[in-house]
């Protein structure tokens, strides 16, 4: 098992004909997703790189194909409304890449997906990928190796220095969720930690945050509440001045609040192992799985 | 991005919120002129992008003409300095000169993002004109909320909830509504970050102001705002993030002596963290982006080495689905290009990496190359040290 998405996962592109929606969607073949529908409006009823049926909608794609997944790569004037979109035709889970979302479009299609019951992850992300079953998104697959360590983060070159640390030393992975660095994103630690959790082939989950907002306060509360399995976390933004975006939207601090000491206190407080260094992670978790 | 006083109030004026007659001056010699249309008394209020601006003294009454000048005068060209300039204070190029009014009351209001409900929520305190942090910390049950449902906007009724709440009389209330549901119009079609009336004013004789106004806008919008380019201000901006942008470059400066180039936004902060860590002082933030190709990589070196504090540099590249040699010959080529002489610990991941080293050791250049971001940090700390 892993959470989100396995190989009975059915995914859809929505931007597929665009530079990066074809690059990726290469990428994502060449490492055995099961791609079974692209979107792109007016280009219906062709074939993208002679494989892939196109719809004009999501809606056509989903009753076509029985796509249950759709991962997004269309520009940021676009992204909000498909998101909607494809949370209208059902499909289950909404992965969004785009980064560069306008907050104002976001708040509506954050609550358009949560009053539908859909599962929207990012924007501004990674993507999803269970090693060796199923990867939604851009992170490289190679890096990763099948296991029993959940990874959750709001980064995306960060995560896959986690990953490869973990692959260094032996320890694969069940599913990594790029969850997206944005000030508002579809899902939150708390949603994920509860899978895992629950999740019969999840030793230990790493959960990676950075500096703004309260999402890793809240998570804190989760785990020490709820959690079993040993979550081992890191902070980026801990040398970062106030009042500055670094660089993600949502990574800044704001009227004193969003500190990496505040989040890595409470973090630390609710039982987590919390590591300073980012080169520390790996190990930390090793050591974490023998007590 | 952030805009001036004047400019914020100009745009608010257009959704029907009555902001105070004013004038923006850059020359004391037209103070006078100002003066004889608004009337007396007046106030100089300096232009700056930070807050805090009345407790440092770039806010103040003037009775008289002679007043007004000197004041303007004093004020065109000194380094202002408040709790968020930093010590080095910001220099004074545009002040407004504004009608004095005779004030009864004081408010605060606000239109921001609320990260947890993921919603806009309008914020109102009868302590205006205060630190509005401040009253969160030691009084939130003071500070009056209402959340947006985005898929109906702002409705009247929770406009009314917030006048009432302040305490305004039953004939104010209809005016406050007005004025409130054209914020929250303002902030949705300027598409703001933060939009903030403090103080909100009500005068001795019922009228109600915007008598500060700050507005900050949503950076991810600003394709559908091209004409707030000309609202931007380079005298606000450090000159070296300015350079960077023209290239699209994420670079914020500090004041550390170790330069970092790293591409995405989380993995440039963990390594500033780990500079840290390692004895270092970072001296920037700087992300090059996901495909760190040459002439990024040589723009990205150009503005790191213009700070002359910088004694070493740090390239930390998680190459992913990039190929290291490549990233590899694009820092050759721009170091080669840009004839760098300080040290540089390279550090990158990814596919090809083994053949990436060679090349950085073959180039003949002043690279060392790093495995792992701890021997990346530690190697980069010796070096800047020596």
């Amino acid at each position: 098992m892993s959470i989100l998405v396995d190989k009975s996962t059915r995914l859809l592109v929505q931007g597929i004909t665009g530079k990066e929606g074809t690059f990726h969607t290469q990428q994502m073949r060449a490492y055995g997703t099961n791609i079974v529908a692209g979107v792109t409006p007016g280009k219906g009823g062709t074939l993208h790189e002679e494989t892939t049926p196109i719809f004009n909608t999501v809606a056509d794609a989903v009753k076509n194909t029985g796509a249950n997944a759709s991962v997004i790569y269309v520009p940021p004037p676009f992204a909000a409304d498909a998101i909607m979109e494809a949370t209208d035709a059902g499909v289950a889970l909404i992965v969004c890449i785009t980064e560069g979302i306008p907050t104002v479009d976001m708040v509506k299609a954050f609550h358009y997906v949560k009053s539908h019951g859909g599962r929207l992850i990012g924007p501004n992300c990674p993507g999803v990928i269970s090693p060796g079953k199923c990867k939604i998104g851009i992170m490289p697959g190679h890096i990763h190796k099948e296991g029993r360590v959940g990874v959750i983060s709001r980064s995306g070159t960060l995560t896959y220095e986690a990953v490869h640390q973990l692959t260094n030393l032996g320890l694969g992975q069940s599913t990594c969720v790029g969850i997206g660095g944005d000030p508002i994103i579809g899902t939150l630690y708390v949603d994920l930690l509860e899978m895992f959790e629950a999740d019969p082939e999840t030793d230990a989950v790493v959960m990676i945050g950075e500096i703004g907002g309260s999402a890793e306060e809240t998570a804190a509360s989760f785990v020490k509440e709820k959690m079993t399995k040993p979550v081992v976390g890191f902070i980026a933004g801990q040398t970062a001045p106030p009042g500055r975006r670094m660089g993600h939207a949502g990574a800044i601090i704001s009227g004193g609040k969003g500190t990496a000491a505040e989040k890595m206190k409470m973090m630390t407080e609710s039982g987590i192992y919390v590591v300073s260094s980012p080169a520390d992670i790996g190990i930390t978790v090793q050591a974490a799985l023998k007590k | 991005m952030k805009i001036h006083e004047y400019q914020a109030k100009a745009l608010l004026a257009k959704y029907g919120v009555k902001v105070p007659k004013s004038k923006m001056v850059r020359n004391s010699s037209d103070v006078a002129s100002i003066v004889k249309e608004l009337g007396l008394p007046v106030v100089v209020k300096a232009q700056i992008h930070a807050g805090g601006r009345g407790k440092g003294g770039g806010v103040k009454l003037a009775r008289s003409l002679e007043e007004a000048e000197n004041l303007a005068s004093q004020m065109l060209g000194m380094k202002l300095v408040t709790h968020q300039t930093g010590p080095e204070g910001r220099e004074v190029q545009t002040l407004l000169i504004e009608e004095g009014l005779k004030i009864k009351q004081e408010f605060y209001l606000s239109v921001v993002l609320d990260r947890v409900t993921s919603q806009i929520v309008f914020m109102a305190s009868k302590a205006g004109g205060m630190d509005i942090e401040e009253v969160a910390a030691h009084s939130p049950e003071a500070i009056l909320k209402e959340y947006i449902d985005p898929a109906v906007g702002m409705q009247a009724f929770q406009a009314r909830k917030i006048a009432f709440g302040l305490g305004l009389s039953a004939e104010l209330v209809s005016l406050a509504t007005k004025f409130i549901l054209s914020l929250y119009r303002a902030f949705v079609e300027l598409d703001a970050s933060l939009l903030e009336i403090n103080p909100f004013l009500l005068t001795e004789d019922g009228e109600l102001y915007a008598l500060d106004a700050k507005v900050n806008f949503d950076d991810n919008a600003l394709y559908r705002h091209k004409d707030f380019a000309e609202l931007r201000d380079l005298n606000e901006e450090e000159p070296l993030e300015i350079e960077a942008s023209k290239y699209d470059l994420n670079y914020i400066k500090l004041d550390g002596t170790i330069g970092c180039m790293v591409n995405g936004a989380g993995l440039a902060m963990a390594t500033m963290d780990i500079i840290k860590l390692a004895g270092g002082e970072p001296a920037n933030f700087l992300d090059v982006g996901g495909g760190a190709s040459q002439a990024r990589v040589e723009n990205a070196f150009r503005i790191l080495l213009a700070d002359k504090k910088v004694r070493a540099v740090l390239i930390n590249i998680f190459g992913g689905i990039v190929r290291c040699d490549m990233v590899a010959a694009g820092v050759i080529a721009a170091a080669k290009n840009l004839g760098i002489e300080i040290p540089v610990v390279v550090r990158l991941e990814g596919t090809n990496v083994e053949r990436a080293r060679e090349l950085l050791n073959e180039s003949g250049l002043n690279f060392t190359t790093a495995a792992g971001m701890k021997d990346a940090a530690e190697k980069v700390v010796a070096l800047a040290g020596q």
